[in-house]
């Protein structure tokens, strides 16, 4: 009876830390996007991990970098 | 020659003060630039080599993004945002200028582009500019009366 408490316990621990990371790897790719915005009001949203968003992202975070030394 | 320096170097300052002034109302804003599409810089709030480096960097992003568009096809690009857990890069054109802004994590888009919209119609006329977002929802709050006093 004890161990099957603790062995639940633990499922239990595990799921929800399985879950925190699952919740914050999807945060921060939500967080992670390029948004371009055109002349005729229209917009696009290039999600990190796209080829396009790819060429930009990292000229971005160049950029952060050099405005926390300013 | 003399007066053609002049009012280069007036031209300039005025565009330094309307940084300073939005970068002191905007609680967002960490860096704040003007600058050619090309990135030469006109002016910055970054001191030292750095906004120069911001502005060389903010071309790269834009030539990279216009060449997204064209391969979308889509209409001529007005501005845009990289955001990352780290903070975000805002820029708006305006024909060959542009306005760049650097923010925390977060930010509100909203506000920091009407800022750097603001910012670039106030350089083009060379009139003293409405206030920042912030500071305007700041004061409209200011004004407002209380939920409590209806």
């Amino acid at each position: 009876m004890r161990k099957r408490r603790l062995a639940v316990t633990a499922l239990v621990g595990a799921a929800s830390f399985a879950g925190t990371l699952i919740y914050r790897r999807r945060t921060e790719r939500s967080r992670t996007r390029v948004d371009l915005y055109f002349e005729d009001g229209s917009m696009v949203s290039l999600a990190a991990g796209s080829p396009d968003a790819d060429r930009v992202l990292p000229l971005a975070t160049e950029a952060l970098l050099h405005a926390a030394t300013a | 020659m003399a007066a053609r320096a002049a009012c280069a170097s007036v031209a300039h300052m005025d565009v330094g003060a309307a940084l300073a002034e939005l970068k002191e109302l905007s609680t967002q804003i960490d860096v704040v630039l003007v600058s050619s599409r090309a990135g030469d810089l006109d002016a910055s709030t970054a001191t030292g080599q750095t906004g120069v480096k911001l502005a060389r960097l903010a071309a790269d992003i834009v030539t990279q993004a216009e060449q997204v568009r064209a391969d979308m096809g889509r209409e001529a690009l007005a501005q845009l945002q990289a955001a990352t857990p780290d903070g975000s890069v805002f820029a708006v054109l305006d024909g060959d200028r542009m306005a760049v802004a650097t923010t925390g994590p977060d930010p509100t888009v909203g506000l920091v582009f009407y800022d750097l919209k603001t910012l670039l119609r106030q350089i083009d006329r060379g009139v003293d500019p409405p206030p920042a977002a912030d500071e305007a929802a700041r004061v409209a709050a200011d004004e407002s009366p209380e939920d409590g006093d209806a």
